[in-house]
């Protein structure tokens, strides 16, 4: 079905089963892997595989390095929170929030790239740190709009919220609002990531490779660049926007430091790069580790803390307190023994 | 006779104090092939430069069928008919052969903006690519990304790049620069085949005399970014600036 909607497989059997895999833990994670924690991890997962994934739309594909993606996630989130505030829990509301957050977004990525991608490709990376810094402080500081750094919280239409049960149980789950919510934030995640999949194998994402590969050649064959790099910024926040506004239903919470932060910027960063750049299958992937491994590497070093409890200075190191540093170590090792990134890797073992 | 497809009208660039390209008027008339000499140094590939537009003159003009393009961009300039090949090959490295030459067609055909088609849908641009690379005969290549071809091969491909663009004006510079002997003659068929097109002028910088002769109808020479004689092949070759300034030169090197 892949092959047939975007032409451009995963071209290699353990990456396509490892893919298979997680496409059907996240369809079917409410039955699979029952409990509130393991669903927000699910859900977390596909909101960050598209957050990723518009990012190496910029990144990987284009060329372009942007410090400002989680400020086009805020957008988005802050749309949907404020709607949701001041015209009341219901359905037009997510609708008014996510379309006035996609067109925020999308409308200063242009300015953005009006104004600096003329220039130079590193001006762009300048510019947006320099923005996206100033929006951060904006909306910590403007707590009477966005409620400052406590954030705002607000209610979702009921049928979405964790209050709402239907007498019926489907395999031995009783379905609450919650998980109607998941295969909402499932559902248009898995379309967006579909639709990324089928522009960078269009046309146009031929021509954004080139420009990535060769930007001076590009114009001489009579490409417009600039043009060609603003709109894939605007289409990069735009869907960066959209996987906010899924954040912000699924959260009913939005603060500063879950949309805005310079953390997720990283994170962001190294789902794409240990995914592996220019291709979006490995944003989807590199997405899925890092969330799997900031939710659950903890439990991991308990478990093997508490194995080796008779060695002094092991049990020590795997402290779960410790789980940063491993993470670190994992990223270093991820980029040193995979330099062109895990899909990268998997299929150049496939192509020998 | 017949219009001046391209012109240049004292153009001049400067860098510093030093005079690259030092008023250089000259006109290109359909249907002619014009060798552009001169020893190094001498300002060739600069002047390709400003007619391309890469850089910025710092006076004079350039003409294209007649319209002013001195300060319209490459791009402008090559949707306009203004094809360039490089002296260094400059392709797409990363992408496959096929895909090189299908992004040329493309953008040719303006079809660069599509979002939701697929990339190998187009069945014409396709073709097209495809037919090229039978040309070359490199369709056995054409799935291999280009950084893995060989030199010779690159160069053919830096060749029918500006092939596929299809434009009024050809700028080859150096186009057989480190090709094998072997490998020379294919792209040299290539651009004789571009003389049949009779409403497209062809420029191009070389340094081997028997290309010239084989291919030229006319000669331009270039000293120390000045134009130094024009004309028919024979009598440039015969002159005495040119001895001097080009090929006597290259013959004590010989």
């Amino acid at each position: 079905m892949i092959r047939l909607f975007s032409g451009d497989g995963p071209r290699s059997t353990i990456l396509a089963l490892i893919l298979i895999v997680i496409g059907l833990a996240l369809a079917f994670a409410p039955f699979l892997f029952p409990g509130v924690r393991a669903l927000e991890t699910a859900a977390r997962i596909c909101i960050f595989v598209v957050l990723a994934a518009s990012y190496d739309l910029l990144l990987g594909y284009t060329g372009i390095v942007s410090f400002a993606h989680t400020m086009f996630f805020g957008l988005g989130a802050y749309g949907v929170a404020l709607a949701s505030t001041h015209m009341g829990r219901g359905f037009t509301a997510l609708g008014v929030g996510t379309l006035a957050g996609l067109a925020a977004a999308v409308a200063l990525a242009l300015v953005i790239g009006l104004f600096s991608l003329r220039v130079r490709a590193i001006f762009f990376a300048m510019i947006t740190l320099a923005v996206a810094s100033a929006v951060t402080v904006l909306a910590s500081q403007l707590s009477a709009v966005t409620g400052g750094e406590d954030g705002l919280v607000y209610q979702i239409p009921r049928a979405l919220g964790p209050a709402m049960r239907l007498d019926r149980e489907i395999a031995g789950v009783t379905i609450t609002g919650k998980i109607l919510n998941y295969y909402v934030v499932f559902a248009i995640s898995l379309v967006l990531f579909l639709l990324m999949l089928r522009i960078v194998n269009s046309p146009f994402g031929r021509v954004l490779q080139a420009i990535r590969e060769n930007d001076f050649r590009a114009e001489a064959i009579g490409y417009r660049v600039v043009r060609y790099r603003v709109t894939a910024t605007c289409l990069s926040a735009g869907f960066a926007a959209l996987a906010g506004s899924l954040w912000a239903i699924w959260l009913r919470y939005v603060g500063p430091g879950t949309t805005l932060s310079f953390e997720i910027m990283l994170d962001i960063l190294l789902m794409v790069v240990i995914g592996g750049m220019g291709t979006i299958w490995g944003a989807a992937l590199g997405a899925t580790l890092m969330v799997l491994a900031q939710s659950y590497l903890q439990n991991l070093m308990a478990l093997a803390a508490g194995a080796t409890e008779a060695l002094p200075i092991l049990s020590r190191l795997l402290d779960p307190d410790r789980w940063l540093l491993w993470l670190g170590v994992l990223f270093i090792l991820s980029v040193y023994f995979f330099p062109t990134g895990i899909v990268g890797r998997l299929r150049a073992r496939a192509a020998r | 006779m017949t219009a001046m497809l391209l012109e240049t009208e004292d153009l001049t660039v400067r860098f510093g104090g030093h005079v690259a390209v030092d008023a250089v008027s000259c006109g290109f008339r359909a249907g002619e092939l014009t060798a552009i000499v001169g020893p190094n140094g001498a300002g060739k590939t600069t002047y390709f430069n400003l007619i391309s537009g890469q850089i910025a003159a710092s006076a004079g003009r350039v003409r294209l069928a007649g319209r002013d393009i001195t300060l319209l961009n490459v791009s402008e300039r090559c949707r306009l008919g203004l094809g360039r090949a490089f002296q260094l090959t400059n392709l797409f490295p990363g992408l496959s052969v096929l895909e090189n030459l299908r992004l040329v067609v493309q953008a040719r055909r303006g079809r660069g903006f599509s979002l939701l088609r697929l990339a190998g849908s187009d069945r014409e641009v396709t073709r097209e690519a495809e037919e090229l690379l039978a040309r070359l005969r490199l369709e056995a290549l054409a799935e291999q990304p280009v950084s893995e071809l060989s030199h010779g091969n690159q160069r053919k491909l830096e060749v029918a790049l500006l092939i596929a663009l299809d434009p009024l004006v050809y700028m080859f510079d150096e186009p057989t620069a480190g090709m094998s002997l072997d490998e020379a003659p294919v792209v040299l068929d290539l651009i004789a085949g571009l003389k049949a097109r009779t409403d497209r002028t062809i420029l191009l910088v070389e340094h081997k005399m028997d290309v010239i002769r084989s291919l030229a109808d006319r000669i331009i020479v270039l000293h120390n970014g000045a134009l130094a004689a024009d004309g028919p092949p024979e009598a440039v070759m015969a002159s005495a600036v040119v001895q001097e300034a080009y090929m006597g030169r290259e013959l004590e090197d010989v």
